[in-house]
């Protein structure tokens, strides 16, 4: 590179906001926006008819480095991510050894930076090895390199309700966030999907809604009575959404989350037994994703974050009760939002860049991510072609895992191209 | 279709088909000459993942009387129990030319994941998983009471039929449910709420917490076991309760109709679901089940595999 600048020209793109714009880059930022601009010396790359906004941030990966290699790294996970248009993507804690302290959430940052491709910010363990007793160290992995602002035990919940306060007290030292994955277990010891008409058919052990909603009812009202920031992780319940709402009316400092899976399958497709569909919190009914995909859609639920979480083969190739909790998510995410709220009417490009880039930016305190496209800003994007049909093959995959439930359906937009610090860190057909 | 999976899977004509033709094969067992050599040659895999005698060697007994070659291949010892997968079993069954695996396993869907897999192409034949179906006990169930009640008809038409106890986690109440409404009764689950699954007001029965009340009016009672590891689980105070309210025991039997009969699928924890005077009392028809399960179960195995293929395409 040297003292070389370079620029790109994103020339004829449609904002989110629905404005036709160019888009000059250079020096890793936006230079300028608007009408038409032209520069002799700028690579042209084509928009038109391509969405172009704020890059992707997912609030919710697990990238299984340190530990679980096999499945994924930080390298290949960045990879999926990028492809699936993310610029950012959040580390999940329960990795092994633990993040749970300083060490382990710096080693991660840094084999983010290696990789390169896109920002991989830690999430730390709310408790030592997320055994939901004894707190980690949170001040020393806000304090790291790492800056950790995000905190999770996802995987398992933090059920016990005085840790659970505490946490929450002191997060707010600095401005952090406890994440919870809301389940209460002594409701799902055992449990391998939704109680309900399809779990009695199949006799299959239930994890019921309530287990979910439950914990939520408690969380909002401990973030209520200390005055601190709660973050509910994959929200899967009517119910829950209807908790959400009913926290937010009264003021407390709560936000949520859906999964991509949760906002297109359900709990029918475990009649196959196939166990690519047992996933943690489980695929729910027809009644709770229209009510999540309503909740999204009106805000009640903050952000799309994928969950992903890629598992060997030998993980699934087995009975459903002996299989692994899980699914890929980074890679068709966007495919699946824009077909279950896009494509629906539901919401618009403008909903889709909020949910998915500057909501999750905002939680997670990712200051330079989901900014404006304006003059000066990082120029981390995501060009979307709105109607480039494809079908998903789990051959085709940057993920090191094959686990998507995806697979064999069609989608009809896609992300075609995506920018990290002005670079091209993905382009559809070549590149990848 | 070519396995018996479910009896979700399966219409009323094929079940239909399947005690006729058990009805057929019972009078090859009532002579003195037991076998047929219909499945000379043909290689059967009794793969049981989980521990049962009376089924293994039921459907044991069953291939044998056809001929056919049995190869147990149980939990104890082998290498399931050693932690190989479920692909790994069936690929070595698949490389051993086994031409029907029948499986018993603790794993709900096992079956259907081994019928549905690439990893072996012989028949799968459920006989039992986790809490999910017991195809082979329904259609027996369904054989005895057709035997007993029906008068001639070819299904159950009519008929009532309580199954009491543990629906919960009960795989022969879920096969029995699908099987004996399928085939025209009318079915009455009794047990206490806690044992009953959430979901179960989509299914084609009625519901009762009062089993005194249900006696009366009913053709067959059906006695689910209960197990030993609920007890600790909160589903009910104690066993005495439980007996209380949910045992079969003498009263509650002189209650039912004179031609009522009762039925255990076995084994039973006598003095818990049933009293040992009502197990053994003339009403039982407990023994005879065992007695029509080898019979049920060589229709199932000539049905599968003696290569109908109009009946093979109805299954």
């Amino acid at each position: 590179m040297g003292t070389e600048i370079r620029k790109t020209l994103i020339k004829s793109a449609t904002l989110a906001d629905g404005r036709n714009c160019d888009v000059l880059i250079e020096g890793g930022v936006i230079q300028a926006v608007a009408p038409s601009l032209t520069d002799t010396d700028a690579l042209i790359f084509d928009a038109s008819s391509m969405i172009l906004m704020s890059g992707l941030v997912d609030l919710h990966t697990h990238l299984r480095e340190p530990g679980k290699e096999d499945s994924e790294t930080v390298l290949t996970g960045s990879r999926a991510g990028v492809k699936g248009g993310y610029v950012a993507l959040s580390a999940m804690a329960n990795t092994s050894p633990v993040a749970d302290t300083a060490g382990v959430v710096e080693q991660v940052y840094r084999l983010g930076k290696s990789a390169g491709l896109l920002d991989v910010f830690p999430i730390g363990a709310v408790t030592q090895g997320i055994e939901g007793k004894v707190l980690a160290e949170i001040g020393a992995m806000a304090d790291s390199v790492a800056r950790v602002r995000v905190f999770s035990d996802d995987g398992n919940c933090v059920s016990d309700p005085l840790v659970m306060r505490r946490a929450l007290e002191y997060v707010k030292k600095f401005g952090g966030v406890i994440a919870q994955h809301a389940q209460e277990p002594a409701l799902t010891s055992g449990s391998q999907m939704n109680e309900g008409i399809v779990s009695a058919t199949l006799g299959l052990k239930g994890w019921p809604a309530v287990a979910e909603e439950a914990i939520i009812a408690r969380d909002v009202l401990l973030a209520e009575h200390v005055g601190s920031r709660l973050h509910i992780c994959h929200l899967t319940t009517a119910g829950g959404v209807e908790i959400i709402r009913w926290a937010k009316a009264r003021g407390i400092d709560v936000t949520a989350e859906v999964t991509p899976h949760h906002l297109l399958l359900t709990d029918e497709s475990a009649r196959s037994y196939d166990p690519i569909f047992k996933v943690n919190p489980p695929l729910r009914t027809e009644a709770d994703v229209m009510a999540l995909r309503h909740g999204l859609a009106d805000g009640t639920i903050d952000i799309v974050a994928t969950d992903h979480a890629p598992h060997p083969g030998e993980s699934k190739e087995c009975e459903w009760q002996e299989a692994a909790f899980g699914m890929l998510g980074l890679e068709h995410a966007l495919s699946i939002v824009a077909a279950t709220m896009v494509e629906t009417g539901l919401m618009d490009w403008a909903g889709v860049q909020n949910r998915m880039s500057v909501a999750p930016a905002r939680i997670g305190g990712y200051t330079d991510h989901g900014r404006d496209l304006a003059i000066g800003a990082p120029a981390h994007l995501t060009v979307i072609n709105p109607k480039a049909p494809y079908r998903v093959d789990r051959d085709q995959l940057q993920s090191k895992s094959h686990n998507t439930p995806f697979h064999g359906m069609e989608f009809a937009a896609r992300v075609v191209a995506t920018f990290f610090h002005g670079e091209i860190v993905y382009q559809d057909g070549r590149g990848e | 279709m070519k396995h018996l999976l479910s009896i979700a899977d399966i219409s009323r004509g094929d079940a239909i088909r399947i005690l006729d033709t058990a009805t057929e094969l019972a009078r090859v067992s009532d002579t003195p000459m037991k076998k047929l050599p219909t499945l000379r040659g043909r290689t059967i895999v009794n793969l049981f993942a989980e521990d049962s005698t009376r089924t293994r060697i039921s459907f044991e007994a069953a291939a044998k009387r056809l001929s056919a070659d049995v190869i147990n291949f149980s939990a104890k010892g082998s290498s399931v129990s050693k932690g190989e997968s479920l692909k790994d079993t069936a690929q070595t069954l698949q490389a051993m030319g086994a031409d029907a695996v029948i499986i018993r396993h603790g794993a709900s869907g096992a079956p259907a994941r081994l019928a549905a897999c690439e990893w072996m192409s012989g028949a799968v034949i459920n006989a039992g998983d986790g809490t999910h179906e017991h195809p082979s006990q329904a259609l027996l169930d369904a054989f005895t009471i057709r035997k007993h009640l029906s008068q001639g008809r070819e299904d159950l038409q009519g008929l009532r039929i309580a199954i009491v106890g543990d629906v919960l986690h009960s795989r022969v109440a879920r096969s029995n449910v699908l099987l004996l409404t399928k085939l025209g009764a009318h079915v009455t689950l009794v047990a206490p709420p806690t044992l009953l699954p959430v979901g179960v007001e989509s299914w084609p029965v009625t519901v009762s917490y009062d089993f005194d009340q249900v006696l009366e009016s009913v053709d067959a009672v059906m006695m689910l076991r209960v197990q030993q590891e609920r007890m600790n689980e909160l589903f009910f105070p104690n066993a005495r309760e439980y007996s209380r309210y949910f045992g079969l025991n003498t009263e509650r039997l002189n209650s039912l109709h004179p031609g009522a009969i009762v039925m255990h699928p076995g084994p039973m924890n006598r003095g818990l679901e049933i009293t040992a005077d009502s197990a053994d009392s003339a009403r039982s028809v407990i023994i005879e089940q065992v007695t029509n399960g080898v019979s049920v179960r060589m229709a199932i195995l000539y049905l599968l595999l003696a290569g109908d293929t109009s009946i093979e395409a109805g299954l």
